[in-house]
């Protein structure tokens, strides 16, 4: 088990660093940094000096180090366009992206669950059909079309919801801002949840479905109906229990890529996150604020991935047992 | 039509009834959803093709524009020409109808060439990888499952930033399109170049191969010509299922704002321009692009479905 | 064994399985009629598609849907089963009537221990507290032979070997204490050296409490070693039914012959086995008259005409075949 987790760790760092080189090979090779930070009118001899300054006549392989070791400090130089530090500007947007993927993660996870069981035990309900045609329609509904027309529908004609921003946030400890404590921020998080959730949900439930499906049919199903247990305890105790595995996994993922899909949501609802960040970053080759972007989503990304496997040991005995010592 | 073109339609109605005859058109018959997203694709194809010969206007030919007729509802006269828009008109009189289908014409044009891209890049890689095998192999397929393990809109969007940095500023426009196609076909590749892999992992041990090389013809060469023919079902499957996902990649990055130029909309244009109506009531600016992007998205990805259905009954 | 004044303990009457499928409806089990009595080993055989699990699946009301019972009727100790509810036939499954199936290695629950899939078990058709059923699975465990039962009680099935999960299987189907067990192919699947334990284990445990086994194999060995009474079913019909003993040494249905004529002895010397020519029909392609008649050696006029009924003959035994019908044998005289 220890073992296990060593390997994962390793394996986990192993991708860091390659997600580092390619963060790296942005940052030192997309436009000059020189460029963005001084002036046109700079003389040749400026530009050298501060060439030697910033270490960029260094070998190539001491400024990836340089630049990995900076980043372990949370060190990622300034944004060309704002002109802040990049840090800075990520942590103050990153308790709005994060609280909006948790309630959508979580209003994904638990729909897709209950609607996944349910349009498998009732496969060939009337219901059933209809949910997995809506579903077909989830699928090819691109994101962002989902949001301008929640928009229009509740905010535009029936003035129900907010249709941008987070409302009022209040701050919690140094740099967290919440909008879970005020009425107007659980209001404007409604929308955009259930817009970034919607797609994720439905992948979950056509998933949860397909596992499901395929476990109501396994042997050992035959027998615990032939040894009499009810349906409850069939259906809920033996089959569901076996889906959770794939489940989780790609649950799990589906948790990372909703981070990433916040960018849409947050375009789409001028939501004040780091997506909204990256997109503008993107727009104006903004460098610094790009690679930041990408190591925080494959840190991200890293962390789930560790989370799911440890959620597998707690699901699944069959990996619990002398791991280790098989594979080798 | 040369007379070369013309000779095999001699024996084409024997072709014409045995693919009529075959399984697949069979499936096709008997499947009402297939065959109506088939027609709504055929419908959207043809109108954007030929938008140029049968659109009312062209939306982007300043001298046919009246800014007069902007802001005209659908199926009305206008209150000061009298012109009537089936779909209305937009801001600047603009028939929405034309602007739908030079708006698809853009869409289709970057999806296909996208998932071109992608299709060929993937099967080159997914043959070189299964040929080559060893580390060679393992680190093509870890980078696969590196990027498969992003969404791909994150990887779009990532190509296209890097491309901007590389582009200097007066092509940035002129290019834009280009750098859509390639970062949209880029964030698509792997599936591509995973069944194809597998694939040629197969063939690649089997006796004509080895024959092949025997007498001295290109491995690569054999098997490309072997091996290609028996992925072409779920090829064709997944290039199917990329179209639909490259057409809404391009409306999401266009409705984001990193997309096709201002010059060249694309469906995604027209609901982010769109969007700004709706609070003030204009609101077919916005739906009738939305509904025919949800159309052919839907459509592509029923047919893709039904097609992996229809060719491959075991993956179900 | 089959004594006019006891009550058989399970009554098939004219059973029919229907599939219906695209090509139209199949018919898996046409008209089969047998009995259990109280404390009976019976044996099913047959080849694959005979219906041996179907009927199986028929007495314990799971066959997959959309397969149904058409008519006929199953009677355990003179009830009527095939007609109750879900609820109703989900406490004779288990309780009345256990099950073992094929294969061990996917009959268990892979995510929870043996104690909680032997306890949940128990506790559904029992009303005992949590220790009570702990203590009697650990001894029903000890009783199918599986060593330290008291502390592997609390493994996972996947630390159990095969043939240690199939004696899992039987002590799970028995926890209960069924008056019938049905096991489906239960050596299958297993190394042919546990085999004949299993089967050992079955027998003896099932005779300690008097329960009867139908025990559905392919197997003719295993019948010969632990069946009292043979039932042979041919294209989902019965082909014949007697004890063990008289089948096996005088086989009265053609078809039942052949299949004895396979089985491999250590006693006799034969170069190769016997064989049946051809191979029994498609379920939707089954012949006019008997099904067996395209392959049978003796078959004559009727056969091709007219589907023979089990005939009741001497010393319990029943057989469908028109050799047996003295108005029809004529004429094969005469012809």
């Amino acid at each position: 088990m220890i073992a296990f987790i060593i390997r994962r760790l390793i394996q986990s760092i192993i991708v860091m660093v390659a997600v580092a080189a390619v963060s790296f090979a942005l940052f030192r090779f997309v436009g000059d940094p020189i460029n963005s930070m001084v002036g046109q009118e700079a003389s040749i001899d400026d530009r050298q000096a501060l060439r030697d300054s910033l270490g960029l006549n260094d070998p190539i392989i001491t400024q990836f180090g340089r630049f990995i070791g900076n980043a372990l400090q949370g060190e990622f130089g300034i944004s060309y366009r704002l002109q802040m530090p990049v840090t800075e500007l990520i942590m103050q947007r990153l308790p709005a992206t994060l609280e909006l993927a948790l309630v959508s993660g979580t209003l994904a996870f638990i729909t897709g669950l209950g609607l996944g069981v349910y349009t498998a035990l009732r496969r060939r309900g009337v219901l059933s059909n209809v949910i997995m045609t809506g579903s077909l329609i989830g699928v090819s509904l691109p994101t962002f079309l989902i949001g301008v027309l929640l928009i229009w529908v509740f905010a535009v004609e029936l003035r129900w919801l907010p249709s941008n921003g987070r409302g009022e946030v209040v701050s919690i400890g140094s740099w967290w801002s919440t909008g879970f404590l005020t009425t107007s921020g659980r209001l404007a998080l409604i929308l955009p949840a259930i817009t970034l959730g919607l797609y994720q949900m439905t992948l979950i439930m056509r998933l949860v479905r397909a596992e499901l499906l395929e476990v109501l049919r396994s042997d050992f199903i035959k027998f615990a109906r032939a040894r009499g247990l009810s349906a409850r305890a069939v259906n809920f105790g033996h089959a569901l229990k076996n889906t959770l595995v794939p489940v989780i996994t790609i649950t799990g993922l589906q948790l990372g890529s909703i981070i990433a899909f916040a960018i849409i949501t947050e375009t789409v609802f001028n939501w004040p996150g780091v997506g909204a960040l990256f997109i503008s970053s993107v727009r104006f080759v903004d460098v610094p604020v790009m690679s930041a972007y990408l190591m925080m989503i494959a840190l991200i990304f890293v962390i789930i991935n560790l989370i799911v496997d440890l959620l597998y040991y707690a699901v699944d005995p069959r990996l619990r047992v002398d791991r280790a010592a098989h594979s080798h | 039509m040369t007379p070369e073109t013309q000779a095999p339609q001699t024996k084409a109605p024997g072709r014409l009834y045995r693919a009529w005859d075959s399984d697949l058109a069979y499936a096709f018959r008997t499947a009402p959803v297939a065959i109506v997203a088939t027609l709504v694709v055929l419908v959207v194809v043809f109108c954007s093709v030929f938008a140029p010969l049968i659109a009312p206007m062209n939306p982007y030919n300043p001298a046919a524009l009246n800014l007069m007729n902007g802001f005209t509802p659908p199926m009305e006269p206008n209150a000061f020409t009298g012109e009537v828009f089936l779909l209305g008109a937009d801001g600047q009189g603009r028939d929405m109808l034309s602007t739908i289908m030079y708006g698809t014409r853009t869409s289709l044009f970057v999806g296909a060439m996208a998932v071109l891209f992608a299709m060929v890049m993937g099967i080159s890689i997914g043959l070189f990888a299964g040929w080559r095998g060893g580390w060679v192999d393992s680190a093509l397929m870890r980078i696969a499952d590196v990027q498969l393990a992003f969404p791909a809109i994150l990887i779009a969007l990532l190509v296209f930033g890097i491309a901007r940095g590389f582009i200097p500023d007066g092509l940035r426009d002129q290019l834009a399109i280009w750098v859509l196609i390639v970062a949209i076909g880029l964030s698509d590749w792997v599936q591509f170049a995973r069944v194809v892999r597998g694939a040629s992992m197969v063939e690649k041990n089997k006796e004509y191969v080895q024959a092949a090389q025997v007498i001295g013809a290109h491995p690569l060469k054999i098997m490309f010509r072997h091996i290609l023919p028996n992925v072409m079902g779920p090829v064709l499957v997944i290039a199917t299922i990329s179209l639909a996902l490259a057409i809404i990649a391009e409306a999401t990055l266009s409705f984001l704002g990193v997309g096709v130029p201002p010059t060249q909309p694309s469906l995604g244009t027209l609901i982010r321009v769109g969007q700004g109506f709706l609070i003030s009531g204009e609101w077919w600016i916005l739906l009738f692009p939305a509904v025919t992007l949800l159309a052919l998205a839907l459509s592509v990805n029923l047919l893709g479905d039904w097609l992996r259905d229809a060719l491959n009954p075991r993956l179900r | 064994m089959t004594d006019a004044k006891t009550e058989p303990l399970l009554s098939v009457r004219d059973l029919v399985v229907e599939f219906p499928t695209r090509r139209g409806v199949l018919r898996a089990l046409d008209r089969v009629s047998f009995d259990i009595m109280p404390g009976e080993v019976l044996g099913m055989v047959g080849e694959s598609g005979a219906g041996k699990s179907i009927t199986g699946a028929s007495i314990i009301g799971l066959i997959e849907p959309p397969g149904r019972i058409a008519s006929g009727e199953i009677r355990l100790k003179g009830e009527r089963i095939d007609t109750l509810g879900p609820e109703a036939m989900r406490r004779v499954r288990g309780r009345r009537i256990g099950m073992v199936f094929q294969d061990p290695l996917t009959s268990l629950n892979p995510l929870y221990t043996v104690a909680q899939q032997l306890t949940e078990t128990i506790r559904t058709h029992i009303d005992i507290s949590k220790g009570e059923a702990r203590k009697r699975a650990i001894a029903l465990l000890d009783r199918v032979g599986i060593p330290a039962a008291a502390r592997r009680i609390d493994d996972y099935p996947h630390h159990f070997s095969g043939g240690m999960r199939q004696r899992v299987v039987i002590a799970l189907a028995l926890c209960a204490e069924p008056e019938l067990v049905i096991a489906d192919e239960p050596t299958t699947a297993l190394d042919v050296s546990v085999q004949s334990q299993i089967i050992e284990v079955l027998k003896d445990i099932c005779a300690e409490r008097g329960a009867a086994v139908m025990l559905i194999t392919h197997d003719m060995g295993v019948i010969a070693e632990t069946a009292d009474r043979v039932a042979v079913l041919y294209a989902g019909r019965m082909a014949e039914i007697g004890p063990v003993r008289d089948v096996i040494t005088e086989a009265l249905h053609p078809y039942t012959a052949g299949l004895m004529g396979s089985i491999p002895t250590l006693t006799q010397e034969t170069d190769r086995l016997v064989q049946i020519p051809g191979a029994m029909p498609r379920l939707h392609a089954i012949p006019q008259g008997c099904a067996f008649n395209p392959r049978c050696e003796r078959a004559f006029a009727p056969c091709r005409e007219t589907r023979p009924d089990l005939i009741s003959r001497e010393g319990g035994r029943d057989v469908a075949c028109w050799l047996y019908d003295p108005a029809r044998t004529g004429e094969l005289r005469d012809a």
